[in-house]
């Protein structure tokens, strides 16, 4: 936006005057007033077809004076006098104007809402109690501020499909669609899969799939959150639990650089959904299905919930001070060179200090962390799917992370490596580790959420906090610094992994006075120069750019390009 | 601010206390009297008697479930009375209705629903709640058991309880 | 002495003491609930046994298998000690009650003291240092403010209780309870004297501080064993249970009991000194003199008689609590500094003056 006067314009809503960029549309204009106008079918970050009416509102442009009237008189602070247009304008597709007005809570555009809401709601189902949608639903919404509160429909209401497959992910009840095509314009204009259409035009409108195709792209649950009402639903959350008794917690997608904004819905401990949240700098509003629906884990049986300790071949139950001190007694027998420390690129900021620390500790030889690298898939996906690559170069000095290991599987081969401390890494599965090659160490320690086959041949295995259940910073692909939350406790004795470390570290002789995830947050703002000065409140919920690495995101560009073609607000 | 009571100026013989004391036995030996001889009754001697059939219309006892005349269940599984529930005594699982069950076109049921009575106060927001006239306090208030576990009324208690609802039922009208 | 006599007063004590006065306080508690439930209009305890009789069994199954809790905050040794020291002295007085003229040749009292009413006050007073051992070493603020509003209570209403007695004793001339009781069977009740020697002028005239000792007698007795309307110490509405607050079990049926044991020894007591004790009115079967032997249904009939005089008088003390209300601390005091204590002063003068009058 432009510093410079002449590009803003004076808009009156509701009686005050307010200054608006030119091209602004009326219905952000009215936002940043502080001035709501209900809206069904206009989304920021697709195209304004105008269908809904539902964000009509009373316009007004200065009196035009018939030729050889005198032009109207600004008053003292320069403002024209108004004179309101008897038709109502939809404030979704049209900019402002120099000294417009617009009220938004006139007779005129209640009495549009309201009839806008009586045929809206005049063969719409009234299945709330069952609709997943109830509680966050717009329909609900409005029709309780600009409703009527009784139907004058006493025709039978039309019926449409109902519970219609429409892709693997998402159900359709047709009944409850307003027609609105936010999710219509989503598969077009974003996922690039135009599948979605209207079909049968007029009252027995429904919204359909293409003959032969269906909604299965990588995106489509998207459509599910812009829907203002019921109509599509996710087949995973689909009445699982009603969103009013869930706890929302912001907090970062970890499945790949990116870093996708996201909410996360939990509740006792349990997370039944996750939403993207709008970050015009990283996700924009979308996110993909695969890393939304990545969350089943979390609950998987083969959680590990106490620590192990191998005693004589089988793992036994120990208390954290035990398997500590076991991990304790047999680092100290042991040459720097001879510790390999694995760490992982999933791993905050704040661990990868404290990795940091235990290496120098220990003086330990080897350390590495296990890359993973995917195809890029040209929206949001990014090619390296570890969350904080960027971390563990800034934070625990590796230049190429990843390049070490085949070496250290070498030493382990060679017998020059004996120990080796596998932090929330899954080396047989992730890394190419061998059964037979971790057979040969003398001391396998591993922390991870999961049971897998690393921890099978593990001298100590702990559980170490999954990503929902443990707070930190990360750096994402762009360079930004985002933090992530903490959503639910995690399960029996599991501690985060920072904890784990800090004790591993206590327990060989090293001192430190670290008792919360803000104490080692405080300690990287000295000792790594990008962080200093930085505070945890300082990242807010969006993250700040931390460092530049040249890394863009394909879908954020493509926005841009539509913003500044005007084709949306952005 | 200070409130000055004021004290009632007794009699010489009232200071003695000894008629106060007098009238006082009189009238406790009165009612003592009426109740041994049997001339006054007032409590009911609950097991062996019972109120059953002078319960009041709105008595309010044990939540329960019911079905209509077509012996489907009316829950759908809002969870409204769950969130409204004061002393969060009411659990509920939901589940989607499989496809090829008579009733599939509902969409959405109970998969368990559980009462804690133990937590129950009988304050009959569930009721009120209900959008789909679902779940209704019976007149059952003899809840017991010898464990928390028999105290949580399960879904096919509740369904027991409750019975079958036949016609229109508003909760608004006489019927209750 | 020789061992028939310790024989008897083994077998008396056993009997008089374990198998009369504790079924009687069990008893009475039972009545105290009924009576109290028929007042307020209820039903009380019925379900167990005929009537709800055997209640004060199953009470004293349920105290003793509860769990014996010592807080760990308490005093243990004196918190231990308190309890016993408030049943002993109870149960200790009926040494020298008579409850009965004799049977089988044997006397129907335990000690046959020549000092009875001062025995029976200096024991009774001794059962205020287990409620102010209670109250101490619970080391918790209700029973300690019980155990110190029952001390000052229980020492300022002795001072009255024993001055009530002395106008009685200067009219029997006598400190014996047996005797006293024998003298009111000849000559009339203390306060019945309608036959014998009470049946005349100097009868009728001594009854006016006898009136008024009764009177005193029975108000300090009900503030000597936290009785209502005097039961400040354990006054629930303001000290939780007062000085047995801390305490459960069998510990908390201790004080109980010598609560009610208390009752019965100071209804015994007042029954000896005002109603004759074991004797019939009208000198009915009265014995000859004090140590006559009388035939065994005569002993069997007078025992009768006294506990049938107990419990009549255990059920107007139980009345009178569910009649009147709590007095108020100060009130309480001042009823027994400023109006007692003179009156029963005043009571001993006046006897002293109508005797030298009449004598």
């Amino acid at each position: 936006m432009s510093e410079e006067k002449s590009d803003l314009i004076d808009v009156q809503i509701n009686g005050e005057w307010h200054s608006f960029p030119k091209g602004t549309r009326m219905i952000e204009a009215c936002r940043e007033a502080g001035v709501e106008v209900p809206h069904y079918c206009y989304h920021p970050k697709l195209t304004s077809p105008g269908n809904c009416r539902m964000c009509l509102v009373e316009m007004g442009m200065p009196p035009r004076p018939r030729p050889g009237d005198d032009p109207p008189e600004p008053d003292e602070e320069g403002h024209l006098p108004i004179s309101w247009i008897p038709r109502p304008a939809i404030a979704c597709a049209n900019t402002i104007a120099p000294n417009m007005g617009i009220r938004t809570e006139s007779e005129m555009t209640e009495e549009c809402r309201k009839g806008v809401m009586e045929l809206l709601l005049a063969n719409h189902p009234l299945d709330c109690p069952i609709c997943d949608q109830a509680g966050e639903c717009s329909l609900q919404e409005f029709s309780v501020e600009h409703g009527k509160g009784e139907s004058r429909f006493r025709e039978q209401k039309v019926k449409k499909p109902k519970n219609v497959e429409v892709g693997p992910r998402i159900r359709l009840d047709d009944e409850r669609c307003i027609m609105c095509s936010r999710c219509i314009r989503f598969t077009d204009e974003i996922a690039d899969d135009p599948v979605l259409g209207f079909t049968d035009r007029g009252s027995h409108t429904v919204l359909a799939v293409y003959p032969g195709r269906e909604l299965a792209n990588n995106y489509s649950l998207n459509t599910v959150d812009i829907c203002p009402v019921g109509a599509l639903t996710s087949n995973d959350f689909r009445f699982q639990m009603r969103v009013w008794f869930m706890k929302e917690t912001k907090t970062i997608d970890t499945n790949c650089a990116t870093g996708a904004n996201i909410t996360v819905f939990s509740r006792e401990d349990k997370i039944y959904r996750i939403t993207p949240r709008q970050n015009n700098d990283v996700n924009s509003d979308w996110m993909p299905d695969s890393h939304r629906l990545n969350f089943h884990w979390i609950e998987s049986e083969a959680r590990l919930t106490d620590p192990l300790v191998k005693k004589g071949g089988v793992h036994e139950q120990a208390g954290w001070q035990e398997a500590i001190a076991t991990s304790a007694d047999k680092l100290a027998g042991l040459e720097g060179s001879e510790i390999a420390i694995i760490a992982s690129a999933r791993m905050t900021n704040e661990e990868l200090l404290m990795t940091n620390r235990l290496v120098k500790h220990l003086k330990a030889g080897h350390v590495d962390t296990v890359a993973r690298n995917g195809e890029a898939d040209g929206y949001l996906i990014s090619a390296d799917r570890n969350p904080n690559t960027n971390g563990v170069k800034l934070v625990l000095g590796l230049d190429n992370p990843g390049s070490q290991i085949e070496a250290i599987k070498k030493g382990i081969e060679q017998g020059r490596i004996k120990a080796v401390i596998a932090l929330q890494e899954n080396l047989v599965d992730d890394a190419g580790f061998s059964a037979e090659l971790l057979a040969k160490l003398d001391f396998l320690f591993t922390t991870y959420p999961l049971a897998n086959p690393t921890a099978d041949a593990a001298h100590v295995v702990l559980p170490g906090a999954g990503w929902a259940e443990k707070s930190g910073t990360m750096i994402n692909v762009t360079g930004r610094l985002q933090r992530l939350n903490k959503v639910i406790d995690g399960p029996g004795q599991t501690l985060e992994p920072w904890e784990i470390i800090r004790d591993l570290i206590q327990a060989t002789g090293g001192g430190n006075g670290i008792y919360a995830v803000t104490d080692i947050f405080k300690q990287l703002t000295q000792e790594v120069s990008e962080f200093k000065d930085l505070t945890w409140g300082q990242i807010g919920d969006l993250g700040i750019p931390l460092i530049e690495t040249g890394e863009t995101i394909p879908l954020l560009e493509r926005e841009k390009e539509r913003v500044a073609k005007g084709l949306i607000v952005g | 601010m200070a409130i000055v009571v004021k004290r009632p100026k007794l009699k010489w013989w009232e200071q003695l206390y000894i008629p106060g004391i007098i009238s006082g036995m009189r009238v406790t030996l009165g009612h003592f009297i009426k109740i041994v001889s049997g001339r006054k009754k007032v409590t009911m001697q609950y097991p062996e008697e019972k109120w059953d059939d002078q319960l009041p219309e709105h008595y309010r006892g044990a939540p329960a479930l019911v079905t209509d005349e077509q012996d489907r269940e009316r829950c759908v599984a809002c969870q409204l009375c769950e969130f409204i529930c004061p002393p969060r005594a009411i659990t509920i699982k939901p589940e989607e209705i499989p496809g090829d069950d008579k009733w599939a076109k509902v969409e959405k049921r109970p998969k368990a629903f559980d009462i804690d009575m133990i937590r129950c106060i009988y304050c009959g927001l569930c009721e009120e709640v209900c959008p789909e006239q679902a779940i209704f306090l019976r007149k059952d208030y003899a809840i017991t058991g010898t464990s928390r576990e028999e105290m949580v009324h399960n879904k096919s208690k509740l369904y027991e309880i409750g019975g079958v609802r036949v016609g229109l039922v508003n909760k608004w009208n006489e019927l209750k | 002495m020789d061992w028939q006599i310790i024989i008897a007063a083994s077998i008396k004590i056993v009997v008089f003491v374990f198998l009369v006065t504790l079924p009687l306080v069990a008893m009475s508690v039972w009545a105290e609930r009924r009576v109290s439930a028929a007042i307020q209009d209820r039903v009380g305890p019925n379900r167990v046994g005929p009537a709800g009789l055997l209640q004060a069994v199953a009470d004293g199954i349920k105290f003793l298998l509860k769990e014996d809790f010592t807080p760990d905050h308490v005093r243990k040794g004196y918190f231990w000690l308190a309890p016993a020291l408030v049943m002993v002295p109870a149960l200790m007085t009926s040494a020298v009650l008579p409850f009965g003229s004799s049977l089988f040749g044997e006397r129907m009292v335990i000690a046959d003291l020549n000092v009875g009413p001062l025995f029976v006050f200096a024991v009774a007073s001794l059962s205020v240092y287990g409620i102010v051992l209670a109250g101490w070493a619970s080391n918790s603020k209700y029973p300690f403010l019980g155990g110190v509003r029952s001390t000052s209570q229980m020492i300022s209403y002795e001072i009255s209780l024993g001055l009530s007695v002395v106008p009685l004793i200067m009219i029997y001339g006598e400190l014996n309870l047996s005797s006293i009781v024998q003298y009111q069977a000849e000559n009339g009740w203390a306060l019945l004297p309608l036959w014998g020697e009470g049946l005349s002028f100097k009868g009728f005239l001594l009854t006016i501080p006898i009136v008024i000792s009764f009177i005193v007698f029975m108000t300090s007795m009900f503030a000597e064993t936290n009785r209502l309307p005097f039961d400040l110490p354990e006054c629930e509405t303001e000290l939780v249970a007062g000085y047995h607050t801390e305490y459960s079990s069998m510990k908390f049926a201790l004080f109980f009991l010598g609560e009610y044991a208390a009752m019965i020894i100071g209804s015994g007591l007042a029954v000896t000194l005002f109603f004759g004790g074991w004797s019939l009115p009208f000198g009915w079967l009265t014995p000859e003199t004090v140590d006559a032997a009388v035939p065994w249904w005569h002993g069997l009939i007078h025992i009768g008689t006294f506990f049938a005089k107990v419990i009549a008088l255990i059920l107007f003390f139980i009345v009178i609590r569910w009649t009147l209300p709590r007095f108020r601390y100060d009130q309480l005091m001042r009823l027994g500094w400023v109006f007692f204590f003179e009156i029963a002063l005043f009571n001993v003068v006046l006897t002293a003056l109508l005797m030298w009058w009449l004598a």
